[in-house]
């Protein structure tokens, strides 16, 4: 299988802090991965480095055979942590802008998950509801044709109901030659659509296999191995 | 019928026994077409991959057959679903038993208390 992400022996120090520490990982096509740690982890900070918002201190670091920059914001689509986009913006505008950013956008497939989602794509941001927004932004993520999709937290703030739309669209946009990323600590919302688990611990990979695997070995969910390993 | 899934087991082995008991109970008769894996992954609310594995498997006992362009065929042999409803049955029935001895039962009182219920003739 041809991976979409190679990390080898990658680092990030700030100050004494030693946010990664080392990691070593592959992530190939066209597998959805759970990245999960408790807080403090590193899982920000490798997401932030595959997006080039942040340099890292050693070690290499590859998508599609790329060093992060111009090449792989092509085909990487990034849902950050925190919302980035205009409040004063329309949605249908800010659709507007992501068709002209990005040549992947589909502008069918963003209506069609704005109107399931019962969304109005003329009001503005700002009369949204913090979940609303939140909708908005992983719409627009998810409606690129993307390689690669790095999710921090995408269900997070959505109630129940959206958070099943959510990974039914993730299941439905899956395609053989994209893999998806995601990084929760909703754990128990999202092990089904998972094919691998990596766990981070101190900005260490302790754990990195497939849920089936888990599972088989364990006699666990990956929730419950979660709460076991990372107990306070 | 709902997907049911429980946490401390491999997901791809619960989606197999799924798969069966639907073929045994008719949901997806004998030869019929099977909905496609990425319909079935949304239904079961799994990753299309978990489900893939899971058919191929079934694909591999001989349960399901692809037809090399229009899809994926539930088997038309009888013999065959019949085999695995017998094995369904055997795992019910000992379940059922391992948790009647552990309620104290012995396998007499057992036989004669499911006698009673289906309103068997022979002990009345």
């Amino acid at each position: 299988m041809r991976s979409i992400l190679e990390c080898e022996n990658l680092s990030k120090y700030y100050g004494t802090t030693k946010a990664l520490d080392s990691i070593t990982l592959s992530i190939p096509q066209g597998r959805i991965t759970g990245l999960l740690g408790p807080n403090g982890s590193g899982k920000t900070t490798l997401i932030k480095i595959c997006n080039d918002l942040l340099t890292p201190t050693k070690g290499k670091i590859r998508i599609g055979g790329f060093e992060p920059g111009v090449e792989t914001k092509k085909i990487v689509s990034y849902l950050p942590e925190k919302t980035y986009l205009n409040n004063w913006m329309k949605v249908s505008e800010l659709i507007n802008f992501f068709k002209d950013f990005y040549t992947d956008f589909n502008t069918d497939k963003a209506y069609d998950m704005l109107s399931k989602l019962k969304i109005d794509a003329n009001t503005r941001l700002k009369t949204l509801s913090k979940g609303t927004k939140e909708k908005v932004q992983l719409i627009l993520v998810m409606s690129r044709e993307a390689k690669l999709y790095l999710l921090d937290e995408p269900i997070g703030g959505v109630d129940p109901a959206a958070r099943d739309y959510i990974l039914e669209t993730i299941i439905k946009n899956y395609s053989e030659n994209a893999s998806v990323i995601i990084s929760t600590h909703l754990i128990s919302d999202i092990e089904r659509v998972l094919d691998d688990v990596i766990f981070l611990k101190d900005g260490q990979v302790i754990l990195s296999k497939t849920v089936d695997e888990v599972r088989d070995e364990s006699g666990k969910s990956i929730d419950a191995l979660f709460r076991e390993v990372f107990r306070c | 019928m709902p997907w049911e899934l429980k946490p401390d087991r491999p997901i791809y082995t619960q989606l197999i026994e799924q798969i069966e008991l639907k073929i045994c109970s008719g949901v997806y008769p004998l030869g019929s077409k099977l909905p496609s894996v990425r319909d079935l992954a949304q239904e079961a609310s799994v990753n299309p991959n978990t489900m893939q594995r899971a058919l191929s498997k079934l694909e591999e006992n001989g349960l399901l057959y692809t037809h090399r362009t229009s899809g994926r065929y539930v088997t038309e042999d009888v013999k065959m679903v019949q085999k695995v409803k017998d094995r369904l049955a055997h795992e019910l029935i000992q379940e059922f038993l391992q948790n009647m001895k552990r309620l104290g039962f012995t396998e007499k009182e057992i036989m004669s208390i499911i006698a009673k219920m289906t309103g068997g003739a022979d002990n009345a």
